[in-house]
């Protein structure tokens, strides 16, 4: 694809040039930076955008993985032969470990999620690894306290993120100033939909985990939502009965906060076509954890969420 | 061709209608959600009763911003049509309004300015054209909202509409300005047509922004500014020499085999490729990323600029700039704070405050003793090493820069560079 022949600029092209470019101030401002790689669909696109940045030499920097240990096999799977295909090096965090160390201590009943537990191991491992900006596929699409979120997410030396205090972001020009022991979120598809995300992954033709394909699965329905079934996680509430149905699913997140929906889209091109026509957002439709209250995600954000 | 995105800002308060227009484009143009909107029509009802929807409760953020019923921060907003992309900085008014709006401005490629038809032409509505306009956004859209409360009068939309050209004369910067009648709350002129006002021949708003050109529909027309970022030199035994500079082109069109200069070092060589990851390419224009090698081995790093040396920018250490204030710290003369333009950071001292812009009244007061938050005035600026630049008028990307405490490393102040000295 020639530039020369490409007088307009297409806005995947423009957006994919703004990333570029916010990759690059970190791997030049910071000195240890990592990029937040969960095997979903925003982090390959960051992955593919790391290798336009920095191809043809080697990541400046490693990939890290918050593994809540309750992942979708398949996820894992792609995750590790992703990254051995790039031959770059992968940091798996592992909320299993906070959890045995006595660092956090796990939910219990049929409800139980290990999202929140994941900020502890999150800023656990930043703090470990002395890593200075951390880069995560967050969009301000998402969510309504992500519309906020600057490009460079100052976070304290708690890591945590004060929405009333940010730092004014003007032109392309980002301050990546910190001192010791603080850090900054870098989130380079801030201005990224997730209709871009899939016309991108379509038109580079990236490889994505298959569950975001549509498949046979057990789930069962809790709260207007299908779950996975998985015996060796799931606690059935009284009255919830296990089926099968064809699904995929529009985030991939923990196994138990993340619900599929039905679908029958098997390709790129089917999903890019479901994603255009869909009247839901994905999180409303498949994150449990945003609807504990009004202001979920800002909470868990100010906390160091990702 | 126009380019298939656009960014805009809007500014104003909760009561000039800011959010419901907002609201309205998002909700006509079908851009809402099932789940937000039933987040908002469940809002709705619990603040104005049963079977009211209030389309600026979609533009709620943060928390504290719901209970108060205020906006503290830009927030960013995107929609799309069949024909475009649209991002919005969507910039409160009254809480640190230049701030903000300065923020939101920096990026955007248009601007709206509300007005309500029944108040006229308020300071609020004036410091945010001023501030587009300062902030060199080419392209204005004057909207004339709450019309349906002066009975869609063609006369009080006339009369508006000289009283903002009169005050209009004095921004420089500004290309084109477009006035559109408009009611957000009863969807007229937002997205369709409005029957109540049939005098009114221009185009409906959305209309106007999937159609406008915005700076980049014609990279070529100025000269190529190429900031090196990044410096590739992959190890490894089967990479060989390779040595390539990294960047974003901020303006023009660089081609392979040109001749280039580098500054502020000045040294000349030839384009020897254009890499991109999916291949060289002849021919590159701005906003691309791509990677340039050159013919001869110079020092090249992060910092420096390459361009044509026949288009060659300013080369100085001296230099007036307009800065907006955003600190609660104030700026006296003398100070030093670390400032960033393009990818170089330098560190400057502020030998002089010339004069301070009052924005209520466009005045500029003479040699003020100090800037507050808030405040925009004209500044003398000397810098540790030399920068090569553009005037901000003629390039938003080479003329701008931020200035760091360097204690706190807070971002003070954003600049825009008038000329060198």
């Amino acid at each position: 694809m020639s530039v020369a022949t490409r007088p307009q600029l297409s806005h995947l092209r423009a957006l994919e040039s703004e990333a570029i470019h916010v990759m690059r101030e970190v791997a030049a401002e910071f000195e240890r930076p990592v990029l937040l790689f969960s095997g979903g669909k925003d982090s390959i696109v960051l992955l593919r955008l790391a290798e336009k940045a920095f191809r043809p030499a080697r990541f400046p920097f490693p990939l890290m993985h918050v593994d809540t240990g309750h992942n979708f096999p398949e996820v894992i799977e792609y995750r590790d032969r992703r990254v051995a295909e790039m031959g770059e090096r992968l940091i798996v965090a592992s909320v299993q470990e906070s959890i045995d160390n006595g660092r956090v201590t796990e939910e219990t009943g049929p409800r139980a999620s290990r999202n929140r537990l994941q900020t502890v191991t999150l800023l656990d491992a930043i703090a470990e690894h002395g890593f200075d900006a951390a880069f995560g596929g967050a969009r301000r699409d998402e969510e309504r306290a992500r519309a906020k979120e600057r490009i460079f997410s100052f976070r304290d030396d708690f890591g945590q993120w004060d929405p009333k205090a940010q730092r004014p972001e003007l032109w392309n020009l980002y301050n990546g100033r910190i001192h010791k022991g603080e850090h900054v979120r870098v989130f380079p598809l801030s201005n990224w939909t997730e209709l871009d995300v899939w016309e991108y992954i379509d038109s580079e033709q990236l490889e994505v985990p298959s569950i975001y394909f549509a498949h046979q699965r057990e789930v069962f329905r809790r709260d207007d939502m299908l779950y996975a079934y998985d015996p060796a996680i799931t606690q059935l509430i009284e009255g919830e009965e296990v089926f099968t149905d064809t699904v995929r699913y529009r985030t991939v997140g923990d196994m138990s906060c993340t619900g599929g929906v039905l679908s029958t889209a098997a390709t790129l091109e089917e999903v890019v076509l479901e994603i255009a026509a869909t009247r839901i957002t994905e999180r409303g439709e498949t994150r449990a954890d945003d609807r504990v209250s009004e202001a979920a995600m800002e909470d868990r954000k100010k906390a160091g969420y990702f | 061709m126009t380019l298939d995105l656009l960014r805009f800002t809007t500014a104003g308060s909760v009561d000039d209608g800011k959010s419901t227009l907002i609201g309205r484009l998002l909700y006509d143009s079908k851009q809402v959600f099932e789940d937000q909107l039933a987040h908002v029509a469940q809002a709705s009802t619990r603040r104005g009763g049963e079977g009211t929807l209030d389309l600026a409760l979609l533009t709620d953020g943060l928390r504290a911003e719901r209970e108060q019923g205020i906006t503290i921060d830009v927030a960013y907003r995107y929609f799309a049509t069949a024909r475009r992309r649209f991002i919005i900085a969507d910039c409160p008014g009254h809480q640190q309004y230049t701030r903000n709006m300065v923020t939101g401005a920096s990026t955007a490629d248009l601007s709206i300015v509300l007005l309500d038809a029944r108040r006229g032409v308020l300071e609020q509505s004036k410091r945010h054209a001023f501030i587009s306009a300062l902030l060199g956004i080419p392209e204005m859209v004057v909207a004339i909202n709450k019309m349906d409360l002066v009975d869609y009068s063609r006369e009080r939309y006339e009369e508006l509409l000289a009283d903002f050209s009169h005050y209009a004369e004095k921004l420089a910067g500004v290309k084109n300005i477009v006035y559109i009648p408009m009611s957000a709350l009863e969807g007229d002129n937002v997205v369709t047509r409005s029957e109540a006002m049939p005098w009114y021949e221009g185009p409906v708003l959305l209309e106007h922004l999937e159609g406008v050109e915005v700076a980049y529909d014609h990279p070529g027309e100025k000269p190529a500014r190429f900031p090196v970022q990044w410096v590739i030199r992959p190890s490894g035994a089967d990479q060989g020499d390779y040595r390539g500079y990294s960047g974003q082109l901020a303006s023009g069109a660089l081609r392979r085999g040109e001749e280039v200069t580098v500054l502020p070092g000045g040294g000349r060589t030839r384009i020897a490729a254009i890499d991109t990851f999916e291949g060289e390419v002849e021919e590159a224009s701005a906003p691309m990323s791509f990677t340039l090698r050159l013919e001869d081995e110079l020092d090249v790093s992060r910092g420096e600029l390459i361009c044509h040396p026949e288009e060659a920018p300013a080369v100085a250490r001296e230099m007036a700039a307009d800065v907006c204030w955003m600190s609660p710290d104030l700026l006296r003369p003398g100070s030093r704070y670390l400032l960033k333009h393009t990818t170089r950071t330098v560190t400057a001292a502020v030998d002089a405050i010339e004069d301070l812009l009052d924005i209520h009244t466009l005045e500029r007061i003479d040699a003020p003793v100090e800037l507050g938050l808030n405040d925009i005035a004209r500044v003398r600026l000397r810098t540790s090493a030399p920068l090569a630049f553009d005037p901000y008028a003629s390039n938003r990307r080479t003329g701008s820069f931020i200035l760091i405490d360097q204690d706190s490393n807070a971002t003070v102040a954003g600049g825009m560079i008038v000329a060198g000295a």
